[in-house]
């Protein structure tokens, strides 16, 4: 039999399910092989004894009607997790051990998945190369001193390395889409309200999506249907119909809509961004899909209103951090000299420039100028989704302008990490589903990938569709195990 | 417009971050090749479109007025920097 790591979810299932594997022989190689694995700098905090445990617990009572019977799951640092330390890849967080589980971990282990570790993030998910973490860089098991995308870095890293069988993450503008792009990896991002947002970290509370991350797109409709519910304890969660994404995924796609929006063809893309384009285009032809030109005509305006409404939100939701309630505290002559202190201690560059913006485009005197005019764009950039959405079922793009880039080479210019994200932020500014999938490389070999975006609450047809496309685009992902030891 | 060196030392006193003299000065740097960026929204006429506040179409949702937690006191001490027996402890803020 192949190595139980390099199996998808689904095989996996299935094995456990047919007595072939136990879930102890599962959790046991997934260790062995984040063991030998130290080098990616995956893992923020592991959990491996526990999950060893809890596997065994399993196999001795073994329940086959659940979704992810005995699954071992290693997660984003950002998800709060029970007695688990929870960093949000932040040194104000670095102690900070939660009391209480979020809803799409609790949702994970209902179905009997088992926590593995906690993966690396860029701090507070600020960050699109997993640089800004405190934990330290995440290496791309593509290539070596390679960034593995951001933030959720370490998630990309740890699947495309086999050191989980799937991953959550959390996308804000892009944060599972473009790191899955960059690993040649599956990332879907879900209809802003599908996946409570309850004890998650928060960055910006109108734009922050959970969603699931996988070799294949199977997989990824498998733990979408286990994460994604309705939840009271989350103010913005929808309480709508969701679907059996998984039995109801089909490759049948025949005389769905897509558009191809003009807008996107941006001044400076590489050619080869431009052919993987072509050819997804014609893959879904084959498919059986129809291909329509639409026009998105707000689209170069989508990363300036990214750049004030993302900021804008975190510096009230990061106005928490206070050294007061749990964190860091930095000791300070009087309770403001304490705060001053233990912020400034406690954050990292990106993380204060973005507290700094965010704090100015509110500030008195600002707030119409900024905040107000970003929101009425957001509107705009809304707009322009649902005139497309009358004449297409879905919207194909590449999934970022570039293949991954060089730890370092980015990291000093901040508008031209926040460029990355160009093409999966409009799609969290109007709330919409997006899915990254692998569609084939760059002159270096590194991956690259094609965005599906749907409709709201359409997360099965973006499946479908990109299930129907990945077959026909047939990607295989070269991994030469590089950094093991 | 720029961003000078008072203004960022005015916003880091707002937002509670002390701030070295030359990481202020890369970080106003910083904000203004941000803005320069931004300031291409000025292009849009926006007058009669109504702002976006919440993509999620819902009215907030009502609640019985119930307790529905236990006495959870000890797990919200829990991570606190500095306690004492029930209380948050800070430095002294009344003279």
């Amino acid at each position: 039999m192949t190595e139980i790591t390099s199996l998808s979810l689904f095989e996996l299932i299935k094995n456990i399910k047919e007595k072939k594997i136990s879930s102890n022989e599962v959790a046991k190689s997934f260790i062995d092989r984040s063991e030998k694995s130290k080098k990616l700098n995956a893992y923020v905090t592991e959990n491996f004894e526990n999950c060893l445990q809890l596997s065994k617990e399993f196999d001795n009572k073994p329940n086959f009607d659940l979704k992810l019977p005995g699954i071992p799951i290693a997660v984003k640092d950002l998800f709060c997790t029970n007695e688990v330390r929870t960093t949000a890849g932040s040194n104000i967080l670095n102690n900070f051990v939660p009391t209480y589980e979020s809803t799409v971990t609790q949702n994970i282990w209902n179905e009997g998945g088992i926590l593995l570790g906690k993966l690396n993030c860029d701090e507070f998910a600020m960050g699109s190369s997993n640089e800004t973490s405190f934990f330290g860089n995440v290496q791309n098991p593509i290539a070596e001193d390679l960034v593995p995308g951001g933030s959720s870095g370490g998630s990309s890293a740890a699947l495309a390395a086999n050191l989980t069988p799937v991953t959550i993450g959390t996308d804000t503008g892009g944060s599972i889409r473009q790191p899955a792009s960059f690993t040649g990896t599956v990332g879907l991002k879900p209809t802003y309200g599908s996946c409570s947002r309850y004890g998650i970290v928060a960055f910006a509370s109108s734009l922050d999506q959970a969603g699931p991350m996988s070799k294949d797109v199977k997989d990824s409709s498998i733990l979408l249907e286990v994460i994604s519910s309705f939840d009271k304890k989350d103010s913005t969660s929808i309480d709508f119909k969701r679907n059996n994404y998984s039995s109801e995924l089909t490759r049948n796609i025949k005389g769905l809509k897509i558009g191809i929006p003009k807008e996107y063809r941006v001044d400076g893309m590489p050619d080869e961004i431009e052919k993987l384009w072509k050819k997804g285009i014609e893959y879904a032809k084959d498919c059986g899909a129809e291909i329509i030109d639409i026009s998105l005509p707000h689209t170069s305006y989508a990363l300036p209103t990214y750049y004030i409404v993302a900021p804008a939100e975190a510096s009230s939701n990061l106005a928490r951090y206070d050294g007061v309630k749990y964190g860091l505290r930095s000791s300070g002559e009087s309770l403001i000299d304490m705060y001053e202190k233990t912020r400034s201690e406690g954050f990292g560059e990106e993380v204060k420039r973005r507290i700094m913006i965010g704090t100015y485009v509110l500030s008195s005197g600002y707030y119409d100028a900024y905040y107000l005019k970003a929101q009425k764009v957001r509107q705009l950039i809304k707009q322009d989704f649902d005139q497309a959405y009358n004449k297409v079922d879905a919207i194909l793009t590449p999934s970022t302008p570039s293949s991954a880039f060089k730890i370092g080479e980015k990291s000093n210019d901040p508008v031209s990490m926040y460029l990355n994200d160009i093409f999966t932020v409009p799609v969290n500014l109007a709330g919409l589903p997006g899915i990254s999938i692998p569609a084939g490389t760059d002159k270096n070999n590194y991956p690259l990938g094609l965005q599906i975006i749907g409709k709201p609450f359409d997360e099965q047809t973006v499946l479908n569709i990109a299930y129907s496309m990945e077959e026909k685009i047939n990607y295989k992902n070269y991994i030469s195990d590089w950094w093991m030891q | 417009m720029t961003i000078d060196l008072k203004t960022v030392k005015h916003i880091s006193k707002l937002a509670r971050i002390s701030l070295e003299e030359k990481k202020a000065e890369k970080l106003a740097d910083d904000m203004n090749s941000i803005f320069e960026f931004i300031e291409k929204l000025n292009e849009l006429k926006t007058e009669n479109i109504e702002p976006l506040t919440s993509i999620a179409v819902t009215t907030l949702r009502f609640r019985e007025d119930k307790i529905t937690s236990d006495n959870i006191r000890e797990k919200i001490l829990k991570n606190s920097p500095e306690k004492n027996d029930d209380f948050f402890v800070v430095p002294k803020v009344v003279e």
